[in-house]
């Protein structure tokens, strides 16, 4: 085994006192050992694979067709809603409220931590069960922890005059709907 | 190299590796005794060891190929109901819809086959060098188990595409089971929870593949490579061995 290939199984710390007489040409020739070399090749190829295996795994973790439920859904013909009215859709939580200035959907999630409110007709306010707040029926909090009003969705009429609202859409509070 | 010192030298780093990073004796002891990833491992091997054709490698690329499959199957595991018939829907779907899901499937599916081979091989390697003799007898029992256990992952595996393959092939192996004397019928039973092959069948085969045979295998991977190391290494061929010993002037015993 030469000197120079000895040298290089050294540990670090001691390869710069053993090597502090050399001149300079030798310490160019070893700048790039073979034991650098495969080092520098190596853990190249784990960085690509590490890059390669992020950039599939981010692609395969979005999911590019999703089964939920459509979020649009039909209420029912305007004509049968009665004025004054309040229908509460379960299941897909949004209360229907047909008024003398015509409909309005407020969406029945509370603001605070998401539970399902429920519409209270002795004392025309919307209650969660949860931790006690409370809605006025355009939306806004009377009381409670509840940090924002209920949101507002959008209604429209379909072909055949029937109301639908779509629960993944927001509108301004205080737009109406009228057919 | 300063941003290496500054990396190791400050306080959060030494609360975890405890020893220098020098390369000295001592420290390399320390890395592996150290580690909880590590210390199933020797501390110190001899060299002729790590030649390919001391142990050609098989077992760590049968340890490196599960790990490729419980990564793999985990991510599978993401877009995978075990019911019937939303199981074929969703394999379907990993072919045909998710992004890199015919790449993950088909990965998890070559590397079972590989691991099959690699676990084979391995034994072949380890009767052939006479490697299952004392001290090492147990450790050969250890390794049945780990066949077995890969075999029935690999059976257990095969039934969750739920397609006609699956299925029919589920049917037969379960009928050979029935095949065993007194035992049998009730075995099959219990295996499919019924007397089908249908949804209580594909949830039991899915328990099986994804928890229980993994958990099982981790558990005997660990005994495995932990004997290894009690046993005083991995064995090499002795013809080898003798050959080095007298190079070095030395005399088998």
């Amino acid at each position: 085994m030469s000197e120079v290939e000895r040298d290089t199984n050294r540990p670090p710390g001691s390869r710069a006192a053993s090597r502090s007489g050399r001149d300079e040409e030798t310490r160019a020739q070893e700048w790039m050992t073979r034991r650098r070399f495969c080092q520098a090749a190596g853990l190249s190829a784990c960085a690509v694979a590490a890059g390669g295996t992020a950039a599939l795994s981010a692609e395969f973790l979005n999911p590019r067709v999703l089964f939920e439920p459509s979020t649009r859904f039909t209420v029912g013909p305007h004509e049968a809603i009665a004025v004054g009215s309040v229908l509460t859709d379960a299941e897909h939580r949004v209360f229907v409220l047909r008024l003398h200035d015509g409909f309005r959907a407020l969406s029945s999630v509370c603001t605070h931590l998401g539970c399902v409110t429920r519409y209270q007709p002795d004392e025309k306010c919307i209650f969660c069960p949860c931790h006690g707040s409370r809605f006025a029926l355009d939306g806004e909090v009377l009381a409670g922890p509840a940090p924002r009003p209920l949101h507002w969705l959008q209604m429209a009429l379909s072909e055949r005059g029937e109301i639908v609202v779509d629960t993944a859409v927001e509108v301004r509070p205080g737009t109406g709907f009228r057919p | 190299m300063d941003w290496v010192k500054a990396l190791t030298g400050n306080r959060v780093w030494r609360s975890i590796v405890r020893h220098g990073i020098r390369a000295t004796n001592r420290n390399r002891v320390m890395l592996v005794m150290e580690n909880v990833l590590l210390h199933l491992h020797p501390a110190k091997v001899r060299r002729r060891n790590l030649e390919l054709s001391s142990t050609y490698y098989l077992g760590g690329l049968s340890l490196t190929l599960f790990a490729v499959l419980v990564m793999t199957g985990l991510y599978l595991m993401l877009y995978y109901h075990p019911s019937v018939p939303q199981a074929y829907d969703d394999m379907k779907e990993l072919q045909f819809v998710v992004s890199n899901g015919v790449f993950l499937r088909n990965m998890h599916r070559w590397a079972a086959h590989a691991m099959v081979l690699a676990v084979f091989f391995h034994m072949l390697r380890v009767f052939y060098h006479r490697a299952y003799r004392p001290p090492r007898e147990f450790n050969w029992v250890v390794g049945v188990v780990l066949l077995i256990l890969t075999l029935l992952l690999s059976y257990t595996g095969y039934l969750l595409p739920w397609d006609q393959l699956s299925f029919w092939a589920v049917s037969v192996g379960t009928n050979m089971v029935k095949a065993t004397p007194v035992l049998g019928p009730k075995f099959r039973f219990l295996l499919l929870g019924g007397n089908i092959v249908g949804e209580n069948a594909l949830l039991r085969f899915y328990v099986l593949h994804c928890a229980l045979l993994p958990l099982a295998l981790v558990l005997g991977i660990a005994i495995h490579l932990w004997r290894v190391r009690k046993d005083g290494g991995v064995r090499g061929s002795a013809g080898r061995a003798r050959a080095a010993e007298r190079r070095n002037g030395r005399v088998q015993p």
